[in-house]
């Protein structure tokens, strides 16, 4: 595997995910200066975002060096983290208050 | 008609009022629902050029909603870059028409009523209103002033519409690197789209200097959400979109961080509501929906003289009497759709191109714009107008 460094997009040292520029096959290896090599678990298409490093379970995701939401369940580093595994913070009419 | 550009200086259209526009139209304007089809045929059947407002309300509106819509008609038929209008009227609807007459009179535009029910119905409406346009038409091109204007003549709205991923990545920065440009020119620049800040309000309530204006946008933010959860649902698929989501955004804070970057990093220094003129030169916001089309439509009345729109997905809309320069982020949008889209800033996700670089791009293309060169959405005429309503219809 090639490394890629330019194949990611990551905002901040506080961000916990990093969004792939190019399409993503599941294996393909990463190179990060913080945390050395990293391997993505899933095909992350174009755009999408994968973890840094392990989240646990209604740990906030970081990006932008802010909280975009929290996860829903616990992540693997490397796995693909969107819709599925992320849920919103604000405008949630379906949760009682 | 272009003219040559000297740093970022035009020759725009001088208005009696002292406002100087980047177009001249002719604007037809329909005061309510019952006049919107009669615009709509003028413009088409007119042998000359006429732009037709669309206009969904102006009846059976009550409070709020009322003075809304009436502000928004006025504001364009008093805009920058109106020549001269003609009112339509069915003759019984809630919009007074003979006030917007007369607020165009008294800007020194041309302008002339039709009255659909005293015209004696839609066909003889149609008759009455092409003589009144070829009437309109030449005392207007009859009158042009042109002068030299800059930057700082300009409102420049910001929108954001069909985000993806790319959005917050490139072509938001680049605009944010644009507005910085302005800001520094004295222009006034429009960040609008309440809903898209919610998550990143903080960030721009820092940047005001004034507490009352910092209260206005977090009250507004909040004034929004609190409304999305009284619809009981969790907001997400009606924002984020579909579209957003499939392209990569995965919540609303995400996505309103990245609209955020179009915002630069300049102070914020007025908040202002839907519709309404700005009376500080800089950075401001004005309280708009997510949705874009409503979203323009109030930056429009509220006077801005040109947009600068980013889209991930691509969306193709402009505005009818003000031109909209579009920017994508993403390489295969603008292949696909270049036809719709005037700047690519895709290089940036690349690694090919600095922010800096591809903001020049967009800064020579608003200048252009402003110069007179067409804007892709209005060689394909795909423009929309929708006026926000928020009450009951009667």
């Amino acid at each position: 595997m090639n490394g890629r460094k330019h194949a990611y997009y990551l905002a901040s040292s506080h961000d916990n995910v990093a969004t792939a520029l190019v399409a993503l096959c599941s294996g393909e290896q990463l190179v990060f200066d913080t945390i050395g090599s990293l391997a993505v678990r899933n095909d992350i298409p174009f755009g999408f975002k994968f973890a840094l490093g392990e989240i646990s379970k209604g740990d906030p995701i970081m990006k932008y060096g802010e909280p975009i939401g929290v996860a829903s369940c616990a992540i693997k580093a490397g796995e693909l983290v969107h819709v599925h595994n992320v849920e919103s913070q604000r405008g949630r009419g379906d949760i009682a208050r | 008609m272009k003219q040559p550009m000297v740093e970022g200086t035009f020759e725009g259209f001088l208005r009696a009022d002292g406002a100087i526009g980047v177009r001249n139209h002719l604007v037809i304007l329909p005061v309510s629902v019952c006049a919107d089809p009669l615009a709509a045929r003028l413009a088409s059947a007119y042998d000359g050029t006429a732009v037709a407002l669309s206009n969904h309300h102006g009846c059976c509106q009550i409070g709020a909603d009322y003075s809304r819509t009436f502000r928004v008609l006025a504001g364009l038929a008093t805009h920058p870059n109106t020549g001269a209008v003609l009112v339509i009227a069915l003759g019984c609807e809630g919009v007074p028409a003979e006030q917007i007459v007369s607020m165009v009179e008294k800007s020194g535009r041309p302008v002339a009523l039709v009255h659909i029910q005293k015209s004696g119905g839609s066909r003889n409406a149609l008759e009455d209103g092409l003589e009144k346009l070829a009437d309109l038409d030449r005392r207007m091109n009859g009158a042009v002033v042109r002068r030299t204007a800059g930057l700082a003549d300009l409102v420049i709205g910001l929108e954001c519409g069909g985000s993806d991923a790319t959005s917050g990545i490139a072509a938001n920065p680049v605009i944010g690197w644009v507005t910085d440009k302005l800001v520094e020119g004295g222009a006034t620049v429009v960040l609008s789209e309440t809903t898209e800040i919610i998550g990143a309000e903080h960030i721009l309530a820092k940047r005001a200097a004034d507490p009352s204006e910092r209260k206005k946008l977090i009250d507004a933010v909040l004034a929004v959400e609190n409304r999305a959860i009284a619809a009981g649902v969790d907001i997400r698929g009606s924002q984020p979109t579909p579209g957003n989501i499939a392209g990569g955004l995965t919540t609303i804070e995400e996505k309103s961080l990245g609209c955020i970057y179009k915002a630069g990093s300049a102070p914020l220094v007025e908040v202002i509501g839907y519709g309404t003129r700005p009376t500080r030169r800089g950075l401001v916001f004005m309280d708009t929906p997510g949705q874009d089309v409503e979203s323009m439509t109030g930056m429009a009345a509220g006077g801005a003289h040109v947009m600068i729109f980013s889209t991930g997905r691509g969306s193709p809309v402009g505005f009818p009497i003000v031109p909209v320069v579009k920017i994508t982020g993403n390489a295969d949008t603008f292949a696909r759709m270049a036809h719709d889209i005037d700047v690519d800033a895709s290089r940036v996700i690349e690694g090919l191109e600095l922010v800096g670089e591809a903001g020049e791009k967009l800064m020579n293309a608003l200048v252009r714009t402003c110069a007179g060169e067409l804007t892709r959405s209005e060689e394909t005429g795909y423009t929309a107008m929708s006026i926000l309503k928020d009450e009951i219809t009667l």
